[in-house]
């Protein structure tokens, strides 16, 4: 007879994925796909050179210049505005949006409020961008009304879902009886919510918040779509100066882009791992 | 009306608890139960799981609305309260405890809903702490304390508001059985102390005994006897709460006579004697269930005064003493149980022939 353990724990190793015959390349090649791009960009953005492919020397010209470009600097404020209001404005309505969809008796129609929130990251971008692009123009040109509101609004409506998913995963953690017990303990509906419901979401709803803002920051289809003259985001703008040639230029303002979704998603992801 | 009898403390009258659309399709969690409990008792419900026991506290808390029936609260209708206008505590199964909130902060809690003034909240807060004996853990937070600790917290901060009646789900059943005997006393001592009515859930018919003023089995949403340790231990009305209390053995035999609560019965082993005759059993010269528990049986050396007598078919040893398990004439067996001290020890072994006295007035008639 064979030693039955021993072959038993080959069989174990044999299913362990990490065992498969050329796993590990396979990883490793996939996650250099994903990252080489990035990092030679951010490599390059540190390049003295104007080549954006032959390295010379170490230098913080192109920061400098970026930071010292008017046209970065607008589309930079930009960008910081509508992404914050956005981000501010989806995170409430998306706050409401998981409280009436988890802490309410079942009610009709509640699985269909949760599909139409998160509808629209199914729905493919560009659909969206063009008619929220007819639907603007419309309201436009009754009301006569222009300005950035209209592409705030546009990025209000698509942040929400994003800002949705992890806060209604936290409100489905977290256990009812604690906001029973608030209740037992004399605290009217709306004390309730301010001293234990929403305390214990927040994390839930600050990830929501720098998913929102992420994303806001990030896009480019909607924003296409819907901005008007004056209304460059950052990645329209580098969007723009790519047609031209790209410079180390934008090199830099990308990297200090990708640090800043580094920072936010990290943050998400460690807020999400504290406390369980 | 005159006011003879002092005023319920809890006043539970036929009230139903029906979860879903109705009785045919619907989880019937509670059956026309009517309940009065009284100012200060320890009050327990006892059952097994799905019985709703859990079902009856949270309609006293206000967390669920009755199907029919009403419930009162010294007098007052609670129909349409809400959970934070009814003063009622609940301490939690889980104990619920805040945790973005440190130890004191959580007790605190009742008493800031309720506008008590800051100094006075302090002034509860350490009497309470006191009460539980966590006065050193004051600024814990509650996710640093053992199992044990934090059932102390949230016994103290449900009774800090100086509740009407305090309601307690199961609060020992994640202790181990150490704690869980200590916490036992614990808790008998501070109903003492604080006078305030208990109503305690478990499925623990021990913990039922020990702790209770009275105790009322429940099944199937149905409540089938209320008394105190005493009675629901000697006198066990149905068959199901003698099975479900302790040990105990169920014999066949004829009803002869009966006189009000008392009862002859003619077992089918041959012993005639008296017995406790539960209201709805009316089948006079019928059949009936008849209990006895073990430890009401003993050994005797002669035949002559023997009750019954049989074959030790089995022997069990359980440290404090030995179960023996003993075939009668007619088929049925019998468990008597037998302490290591006292009088009429004798060696039995397996297949010995035994005489059994029955002590007097242990028998018991059973409804079904
Ligand atoms: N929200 C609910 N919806 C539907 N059925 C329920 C609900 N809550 C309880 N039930 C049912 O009602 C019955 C009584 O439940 P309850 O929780 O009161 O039992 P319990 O005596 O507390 O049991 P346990 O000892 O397991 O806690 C059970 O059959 C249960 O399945
Ligand atoms: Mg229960």
């Amino acid at each position: 007879m064979v030693d039955v353990t021993a072959a038993a724990r080959k069989k174990v190793k044999d299913i362990d994925l990490k065992h498969q015959p050329g796993f590990s390349q396979i990883a490793w090649f996939c996650i250099a796909v994903l990252y080489a791009p990035i990092a030679v960009l951010v490599l390059f953005s540190f390049n003295e050179n104007r080549s954006v492919t032959i390295w010379t020397q170490f230098s913080l010209d192109w920061y400098v210049k970026a930071w010292n470009n008017e046209g970065i600097q607008h589309a930079a404020l930009v960008s910081l505005e509508v992404a914050l209001v956005a981000m501010l404005l989806s995170t409430i309505m998306a706050t409401m949006a998981a409280l009436v969809t988890t802490r309410t008796a079942p009610y009709r129609g509640m699985n269909v409020a949760v599909a139409v929130i998160n509808q629209p990251l199914m729905v493919p971008e560009v659909v969206t961008a063009v008619a929220t692009l007819i639907f603007f123009a419309i309201i436009k040109q009754l009301t006569g009304i222009s300005g950035i509101g209209y592409l705030i609004a546009a990025h209000t409506a698509f942040c929400v879902p994003f800002a949705y998913m992890p806060i209604r995963a936290r409100l489905e953690d977290m256990d009812l009886s604690l906001e029973q017990a608030a209740a037992d303990l004399y605290a009217p509906p709306f004390k309730v919510f301010r001293r234990v419901t929403l305390p214990l979401l927040m994390p839930g709803i600050l990830a929501g918040a720098m998913l929102a803002f992420i994303v806001s920051l990030d896009d480019v289809i909607i924003t296409l779509f819907v901005a008007g003259p004056g209304e460059t985001t950052l990645p329209l703008y580098i969007l723009g100066q790519i047609r031209r040639g790209v410079t180390p230029e934008i090199n830099a303002v990308s990297t200090v882009f990708v640090g800043i979704s580094v920072v936010l998603v990290s943050f998400i992801f460690l807020s999400g791992k504290d406390k369980k | 009306m005159s006011d003879q009898t002092a005023t319920a403390a809890i006043d539970i009258r036929k009230t139903s608890k029906i979860y879903g659309r109705d009785r045919d399709t619907g989880v019937v969690a509670l059956d026309q139960v009517s309940l009065a409990i009284a100012d200060n008792e320890f009050f327990t419900l006892l059952g097994p799981s799905g019985c709703g026991k859990t079902t009856l506290l949270r309609l006293i808390a206000g967390f669920e609305q009755p199907t029919e029936g009403e419930i009162l609260l010294f007098g007052e209708h609670l129909e349409g309260l809400p959970p934070y206008k009814r003063p009622v505590n609940t301490v939690f199964q889980h104990y619920a405890l805040f945790p973005h909130m440190t130890v004191a902060e959580n007790i605190s809690f009742g008493l800031e809903m309720l506008n008590t003034p800051a100094s006075e909240i302090a002034d509860t807060v350490k009497e309470v702490l006191g009460l539980v004996q966590m006065e050193t853990l004051a600024d814990r937070k509650t996710d640093q304390l053992s199992g044990g600790q934090q059932q102390r917290v949230a016994l103290a901060r449900a009774l800090a508001p100086k509740p009407k009646v305090l309601l307690l789900d199961e609060p020992l059943s994640a202790l181990d059985f150490k704690l869980r005997k200590e916490m036992q006393v614990e808790l008998k001592r501070l109903q003492n102390e604080t006078g305030i009515t208990f109503i305690f859930v478990t499925h623990d018919q021990e913990e039922a005994l020990a702790m209770s003023d009275r105790v009322a089995v429940m099944r199937d949403g149905l409540i089938l006897q209320v008394g105190n340790p005493n009675e629901i231990y000697d006198r066990p009305a149905k068959r199901f709460v003698a099975d479900f209390i302790g040990d105990i053995n169920i014999l066949k035999g004829k009803l002869l006579s009966q006189d009000g609560a008392q009862a002859t019965v003619k077992l089918e082993a041959g012993y005639e004697g008296n017995a406790g005759l539960p209201m709805d059993v009316t089948n006079l010269g019928g059949e009936v269930s008849i209990a006895i528990r073990p430890e009401q049986l003993s050994f005797v050396a002669e035949a002559g005064a023997a009750d019954l007598s049989g074959s030790i078919q089995h022997i069990s040893y359980f440290g404090s003493g030995f179960d023996y398990e003993i075939m009668l004439p007619g088929g049925e067996t019998i468990m008597l149980q037998l302490q290591n001290r006292g009088a009429g020890k004798r060696a039995y072994s397996v297949g010995d022939q035994a005489h059994i006295a029955i002590s007097e007035n242990s028998l018991q008639i059973l409804a079904d």
